[in-house]
């Protein structure tokens, strides 16, 4: 298969441009431009991301990946303690990303300006024996705190909750959106990000592959049952399973946040892995924002695939936020067993969000 | 997913003709124009390749650091129209396609990879696509550790990874081993397991120890991390002398002298392979500098010679590329700026610790750059602390050549024709690196080594 011409033409055309990038330092004349109107110095065409708890377990390596990432032009980094010294840290890597602190609840609008994503990974982690609903009082409200927020501050932005439980906080925020007359169901997105990237490990270790090449999509929600990788689906590389490795494989997947949990006994949950998975999203996002075509990941978004008003599922992710939907595919009769008992209990989260704003 | 980490594609045209008048050879820049233009369209390396596996010759997502004719990816060279026929999905963008099957693939390797092969160039690098080396970090559970780790965990040059520490490290792995990576992570805890986590370990890294406070000195953390660095030291020398050293345990000016006699005492010193490693330096340089005076980072690259303490880290702002030329007070605020910005940090985050994140990058970036160079790459350059003829000191911090067995070549055209405060700096930064040398030497000849 050969590159056909265009492919060709549009790598010469890159290759030029970077022979001969612009000058900025001749375009720009001396102090022909007000800083006002410069791009931050150093800072490369990109876009603007705000995480708020930049300085918690997760908070720190999603903040050191995400000044990494070159699609990044501005970070602002938000917590209630400890930004100041996030920010000092990150500040001096030299990538282009200009990085900001803010820190208490009082900087919370400087930080949300201005947006064109939040990424929310605040709230507390869980202990050995808790399950993600446990963490529900506390996260609840931080969540809707930083909702207004956004509601108020950056409305338009594409926001990425990572918050457990992600089942309950992605309603709480939209029905925040709601009352402030801003919910775009395009814009918030539920982060499921880390069970599929935990189902293409496992799936990888069963199978003997590389797990960069496989792909499982998962569905349903983000926590225990809620969790349902659709096995059957998984298109590449296309294979079978024995009903064991099923089995074995979807307890897996459901309890991989609890296996983490166990093994730091008491430390805190996933963190390194979350970051990871969490930018691998965001960079979707920003990829989606740009205009780049076949962006689709799996997240937890507002949704008519089932009769519930939240589910995950494969989304498209393009200038607006999710452009699509997809639907769920061809299930197994196992898969649609783990369905209906997922959606029983999605559907008491989600109303538990729901019920906890309304109050 | 295969990050880029750490590849600051800079444009080193400029660096490698020098280079070549340096070492003598010729390196003419418009052959390898013709290499990188295939291996750009082949690589996977996007804007921040995540998700992206290098498939046609699996050339590496992590770029060379200085690479002449470094290009910057945008979007539009992401391998999406490689990858094969159906559209790249963002989670998996540049594998192998599942239609083609492994000889469709191969056969579409092979039509790219050789013109980008020229068998009669002399630097000729080609990262296999099964390049995978063992990395250990010892200390994985710290501030330093977590994230070094995570960032190595993404490499794809990596095939095993050991995590070692006194506790909470069996956490960290299971954390990590969810990552979606090809590498596979280990965990071992305490001193009994210290030697198991050693064995056949390509490169070690050492982030172990106690971080300052605010008001500390590197050299007040001396006695505990001493102790901690000849142990673990001890432990490198028993089960893979053989590999690459780097050090990051302050403070590195004593610490890696430290190393050395251990090494010394177990009769299997290599000083070619033993690093302090000095990068966060020369990443804050680049920053600032850039800072200053508005530039791309992308093309900054200044060299950071002396030590990692105070007054011994000398930036060497004359021979900054591109050579930008500063005021006198700038140069000052500059220099003292880089020199204090880790007791910047620690000060900012008033007792909860010093650099971590910052130093967990710079640290990835220099096991990248060993990690290339043990596989051939032959245009790794990186600056670090390492014993040196370059001056009367027995150990100095300058830029480096890497290669397969180490150290391949000490750069001394950087201390050449410095400016008046440089020459300036360098005498004065030499009292100081010397004692604080000295000081590591005596520290391990006063307690020798269990044999």
């Amino acid at each position: 298969m050969q590159p056909n011409n265009s492919q060709v033409n549009r790598r010469i055309a890159t290759i030029s441009a970077h022979l001969n990038p612009p000058n900025y330092s001749q375009m720009e004349g001396g102090s022909g431009l007000g800083r006002a109107n410069c791009r931050a110095k150093g800072g490369s065409a990109g876009f603007k991301v705000a995480i708020l708890g930049a300085a918690g377990g997760i908070g720190q390596p999603l903040a050191m990946l995400m000044k990494m990432n070159p699609l990044v032009s501005v970070l602002h980094l938000y917590d209630v303690v400890n930004a100041p010294g996030v920010t000092a840290d990150i500040s001096h890597m030299d990538t282009g990303a200009v990085v900001r602190g803010f820190l208490g609840q009082q900087q919370l609008e400087e930080a949300l300006t201005g947006m064109d994503l939040v990424i929310i990974p605040a709230g507390v982690p869980r202990k050995p024996g808790m399950t993600r609903d446990d963490l529900f009082n506390i996260n609840a409200g931080i969540v809707k705190t930083l909702c207004e927020g956004i509601a108020k501050c950056c409305p338009k932005a594409i926001v990425n909750l990572i918050s457990n439980p992600v089942n309950s906080t992605v309603p709480i925020a939209a029905e925040v959106f709601k009352k402030a007359g801003t919910f775009d169901p395009k814009r918030l997105l539920g982060v499921t990000m880390l069970d599929v990237v935990r189902a293409n490990t496992f799936v990888a270790e069963v199978l003997g592959l590389d797990p960069r090449e496989v792909d499982v999509p998962v569905v349903g929600g983000h926590a225990g049952v809620t969790i349902l990788p659709l096995l059957s689906q998984q298109v590449k590389p296309p294979c079978s399973f024995t009903q064991k490795e099923i089995d074995y494989l979807t307890d897996r997947i459901q309890n991989g946040g609890t296996e983490v949990v166990e093994a730091k006994a008491g430390a805190g949950s996933a963190t390194l892995s979350m970051a990871y998975a969490a930018v691998k999203f965001a960079d979707a996002c920003l990829r989606g924002l740009r205009g780049d075509a076949g962006v689709v990941e799996c997240a937890f978004v507002a949704s008519h695939v089932t009769e519930l008003p939240f589910f995950a599922s494969k989304v498209r992710l393009g200038r607006f936020g999710v452009e699509e939907v997809y639907p769920l595919g061809p299930l197994n009769e196992y898969e649609r067993i783990g369905l209906e008992k997922a959606k029983k209990e999605l559907a008491g989260s989600i109303q538990k969000g729901v019920s906890f704003v309304k109050k | 997913m295969m990050v880029n980490i750490l590849s600051r594609e800079r444009r080193c045209i400029r660096y490698t003709k020098e280079k070549g008048k340096i070492l003598g050879r010729e390196n003419s820049a418009a052959k390898r124009v013709d290499l990188k233009e295939c291996e750009m369209a082949a690589t996977s390396a996007t804007s921040f390749s995540i998700g992206s596996t290098v498939s046609l010759g699996s050339r590496g997502c992590s770029l060379p650091q200085k690479k002449p004719f470094s290009v910057r990816f945008t979007s539009q060279n992401s391998l999406t129209s490689f990858s094969g026929l159906k559209a790249a999905t963002s989670v998996n963008c540049e594998s192998e396609s599942s239609f083609l099957g492994k000889e469709s693939s191969a056969a579409l390797r092979a039509s790219v990879a050789p013109k980008a092969q020229k068998p009669n160039q002399r630097s000729q690098y080609v990262l296999q696509p099964q390049a995978s080396y063992k990395v250990a970090i010892l200390g994985a559970a710290g501030g330093i550790g977590q994230p070094l780790a995570l960032l190595i965990k993404m490499s794809p040059l990596v095939s095993t990874l050991n995590l070692y520490d006194i506790a909470n490290v069996k956490g960290v792995a299971a954390d990590l081993s969810h990552c979606n990576t090809p590498s596979q992570v280990l965990d071992f805890t305490g001193a009994s397991e210290l030697g198991n986590c050693l064995k056949g370990v390509n490169v070690v890294v050492i982030p172990a120890g106690v971080p300052r406070k605010p008001g500390m000195t590197r050299d007040d953390l001396f006695n505990i991390n001493a102790n901690i660095v000849k142990t673990l030291v001890e432990a490198v020398a028993d089960n893979c002398p053989d590999a690459f050293i780097h050090i990051i345990s302050n403070p590195v000016n004593s610490t890696v002298p430290i190393a050395a006699e251990v090494l010394k005492q177990k009769g299997v010193y290599d000083p070619k392979k033993l690093f302090g490693v000095t990068t966060l330096d020369v990443v804050r340089a680049n920053t600032f500098v850039a800072q200053k005076k508005n530039l791309k980072l992308i093309d900054v690259d200044v060299p950071v010679v002396g030590g990692h303490a105070g007054i011994t880290i000398l930036p060497l702002l004359s021979k900054a590329k591109p050579s930008v030329s500063f005021t006198d007070e700038e140069v000052e605020q500059l220099t003292v700026r880089i020199q204090n910005a880790g007791t910047e940090v620690v000060e900012a985050k008033a007792g909860a610790g010093s650099a971590t994140l910052s130093m967990g990058y710079a640290a990835a970036r220099f096991v990248e750059s060993s990690l290339r160079a043990l596989d051939g790459d032959g245009d790794v350059y990186e600056c670090s602390f390492v014993q040196s003829n370059l001056t009367d000191l027995p150990f100095f911090a300058s830029r480096i050549k890497l290669g397969r067995k180490g150290i391949e070549a000490w750069i001394p055209s950087d201390l050449e024709g410095l400016t008046e405060y440089e020459q300036k700096a360098l005498e004065a930064l030499k009292p100081e690196l010397k004692a604080s040398i000295e000081k590591g030497i005596a520290f391990v000849q006063k307690q020798p080594v269990t044999a």
